[in-house]
């Protein structure tokens, strides 16, 4: 199998297939349908990964990245709503969502 | 303890002494027939806010929106001529609902030149007016002068789009907005285009969720995980640094909680990693263009501005440079569609796009937390357990709101009875 990521990050490429993710909504899809463990495993072999992998995808023209840093950036993303899951709330949705639902319906990309 | 001075006579509630200090009820907020009053005495009366020029880039696009509450379907285009255009989205020969996609009950957006009725094919343009009437030689002393879209009244503020249903309407916009909201008019809302939208089907009156966005005496309780666990304090207290009421609208100021500010350690990991949070991007771009009635309080440290634009739209103008909006549509008397943007400068790099993203995931999980405590919200008041409810100094802006909504829903009583439109 071809990598998905950059080869400076072939430590993360074993989360890529399941975290690279174009969108909000199949981001927040994947958090809600995965265990706090494999949450927990994405975001610490993750995190003290990407500070250098945001200045990775900085050596690029935001709306001009090569494919693999392109995935790399959406891992991050994917990063950014795990870490809810795991610095503040300790499990998949907000503590007092209940059964509230928000969806997000559009960003900008990428 | 007040750390913020209080005008006379000590508290901002009193010092509106047209509102009272007394208990409120919500009756307003579970009776089916009071909804039935705010559909014509606020929905097909005030200016509404339906969407921004953004919707609109550029010749030919339009959108429709479901207005539930007015009980109608509105379809807003800009012309050939650049001009903003609504109409009932109602074709006129036998009354089907012109534009639609996936299903009539559904927004829709697109571009074109024209738009043809499914039914019988009968076409009109941008300009509403019809162009084409199939086998036309059929009908009777048919007046081609009055064979276009019904238009209803719309106008741009700031790239806000509004529209209004009365026939006539009593204010124009600007005179409707007054001189509170009417003073933000060149903010530099179109430099910030970056925009993350999110749209939820609430169980809930609509005033109700817009009451949980106009006080922050909820914050420290329902919203404590805001602070790191180092920093944080259930029994905190909070304290708005100033309010303001013009007319229907209404706004808060607050001050602090300058995250960016704050020692890490305090702070979440992603937070310092993202540079981000609840206040926005904390590397805040430089945006020209005038800050004219932003933080009208002169607040010092100030941190946003929340305008409550009546009757049901919410602007909150951010220290860091981005501003939020949100819009609360009633489509019954225990449901709403809420609808949220936030608007950023457009990222130039990955960093400032993941900043951006920090944030409008921030506001979705603590917006979670609003939402799912407003079904149990509404349900306790159904239970008409209480008649009516206690609301301190720092929820004025609830009590004005349901004051406002009690008055033009009085209004249009009384106009009513004397028989006037």
């Amino acid at each position: 199998m071809s990598a998905l990521l950059p080869p400076e990050f072939a430590d993360l490429e074993p989360f890529a297939e399941t975290w690279c993710l174009a969108t909000e909504p199949e981001r927040w899809a994947r958090r809600l349908d995965s265990s706090m463990e494999d949450l927990r495993a994405f975001y610490d072999a993750c995190f003290p990964r990407a500070e250098e992998a945001i200045a990775h995808c900085d050596r690029f023209d935001l709306h001009a990245l090569p494919d693999d840093a392109a995935r790399l950036l959406e891992l991050l993303h994917s990063l950014a709503l795990v870490s809810y899951a795991i610095e503040v709330w300790g499990e998949q949705l907000p503590v007092h969502t209940g059964a509230a639902v928000i969806d997000r319906i559009g960003e900008p990309r990428p | 303890m007040s750390s913020f001075a209080r005008p006379a006579p000590g508290t901002w509630t009193e010092h509106h002494s047209e509102l009272g200090t007394g208990n409120v009820s919500f009756e307003d907020s579970i009776s089916p027939e009071f909804f039935e009053l705010e559909r014509d005495a606020i929905f097909r009366r005030a200016w509404l806010n339906v969407g921004r020029i953004d919707d609109l880039p550029r010749k030919g696009t339009w959108f429709t929106k479901e207005l539930v509450a007015a009980r109608t379907s509105l379809l807003v285009a800009r012309g050939m001529d650049d001009e903003v255009r609504a109409f009932h989205n109602v074709c006129r020969h036998r009354g089907n609902k012109l534009v639609w996609i996936r299903s009539p009950r559904e927004d829709a957006a697109g571009v074109g030149r024209q738009f043809v009725c499914k039914y019988h094919g009968w076409r009109f343009g941008l300009d509403g007016g019809c162009t084409y009437v199939h086998q036309q030689d059929e009908f009777f002393d048919l007046d081609e002068e009055t064979l276009g879209l019904a238009p209803v009244h719309c106008e741009v503020w700031a790239g806000f789009i509004f529209v209004n249903l009365q026939p006539e309407p009593e204010q124009t916009l600007r005179e409707f907005l007054g001189p509170m909201v009417g003073a933000l008019e060149d903010y530099p809302f179109d430099r910030l285009t970056d925009r993350y939208s999110f749209r939820a089907e609430n169980r809930s009156n609509w005033k109700i969720f817009i009451d949980a966005f106009q006080e922050y005496y909820h914050v420290p309780p329902l919203h404590t995980h805001q602070l790191g666990p180092t920093a944080r304090n259930p029994e905190a207290t909070f304290e708005a640094a100033h309010y303001q009421l013009d007319g229907p609208h209404r706004m808060v100021s607050t001050s602090g909680s300058h995250k960016h500010r704050f020692p890490a350690e305090h702070l979440y990991p992603s937070e310092v990693l993202f540079r981000s949070g609840n206040m926005g991007p904390w590397d805040a771009p430089e945006i020209e263009g005038t800050r004219n009635g932003v933080n009208p309080g002169e607040v010092r440290s100030w941190g946003i501005d929340n305008f409550q634009v009546f009757p049901n739209l919410e602007l909150l103008l951010y220290e860091r440079n981005w501003y939020l909006s949100y819009r609360f549509w009633p489509t019954s008397h225990t449901t709403h569609t809420f609808e949220a943007d936030l608007w950023f400068a457009p990222a130039r790099t990955a960093r400032e796009r993941l900043a951006q993203e920090y944030a409008a995931i921030t506001v979705k999980e603590y917006a979670l937390q609003d939402c799912g405590t407003l079904d149990g919200t509404q349900m306790g008041l159904e239970s008409r357990a209480f008649d009516d409810f206690p609301l301190n100094d720092q929820e004025l802006l609830v009590r004005h709101f349901h004051h406002t909504v009690g008055r033009w829903v009085q209004d249009h009583l009384s106009s009513t009875l004397r028989g006037a439109p």
